[in-house]
């Protein structure tokens, strides 16, 4: 299951609406080994395309080091879909080379730019194995202990 | 001659759970032969051998003290002694379903 906090769930969707209909791509970071998605990151599709979506190379090698001096992962992977719906793509799938992460899937196909709701799925992808999950929306994540 | 290699977490099982290794070699090329004997199926996860010879796999990103090899002569680039060497999987994908992805303009063919 993948609980997130209101305001990272609405600044994903904002992102993917706001940058429609080219594909939205970022991740939301946290501690290690926690699951607790803390720390939102918008990145720039490189690939600038309605179908496909890159981090730009020299914007990921900064967001790894960055994670590393913070002793964070990526807990949350999340892109868009313009055109389809919020499940995984064969590309998709190919691609996934974090097998701890959080996949998220928003889905812009209904409302485009505009207000409206959207599909805003999770899924663990895991050696080309897709397993769907449950999303929780939080009002804020309870304070670790 | 030691280069400091960080791993990626997808590929730690090659390196016995460590973030970091280190290798040897004058140049990427080279380094990864070293590292494959050390820590057999990198290679093959970090190359692809197509029919025009071996290149690095068009989504993983290879660093050399902070800069894409792509930019430095692919697995010809250059190393010596001290370099930090960073392995990272392209963050990719999208609704595309065919295998026709886009091919990153700064790529460069390497022999």
């Amino acid at each position: 299951m993948l609980t997130i906090d209101r305001a990272t769930y609405d600044a994903i969707v904002a992102h993917a609406k706001r940058d429609h209909p080219v594909e939205a791509c970022g991740v939301v970071a946290g501690p290690a080994g926690s699951g607790r998605p803390e720390r939102y990151v918008e990145m720039v599709n490189a690939a600038g395309s309605p179908t496909f979506y890159e981090f730009d190379s020299v914007d990921l090698l900064h967001l790894y080091r960055e994670m590393d001096d913070r002793d964070e992962e990526p807990v949350v992977i999340y892109h868009s879909h313009t055109a389809t719906e919020a499940y995984p793509s064969r590309t998709d799938i190919r691609l996934a080379m974090e097998p701890n992460a959080h996949y998220v899937l928003v889905s812009t196909r209904e409302h485009g730019n505009s207000e409206g709701p959207v599909e805003f799925r999770s899924y663990r992808i895991v050696d080309g194995e897709v397993t769907e999950e449950e999303v929780t929306v939080v009002p804020s994540l309870t304070p670790t202990a | 001659m030691a280069i400091e290699v960080r791993i990626p977490t997808i590929l730690r099982p090659f390196t016995g759970g460590e973030k970091a290794v280190t290798g040897a070699g004058g140049n990427l090329s080279e380094l990864i032969d070293d590292l494959e004997a050390n820590h057999p199926g990198l290679k093959e996860r970090l190359l692809d051998t197509g029919d025009a010879g071996p290149d690095l796999r068009r989504f993983v990103n290879v660093y050399v003290n902070d800069e894409d090899v792509r930019f430095l002569g692919g697995l010809d680039a250059e190393l010596t002694d001290g370099d930090q060497v960073v392995v990272l999987p392209a963050v990719a994908g999208g609704g595309l379903e065919t295998a026709l992805v886009p091919r990153a303009s700064s790529t460069t063919g390497s022999r």
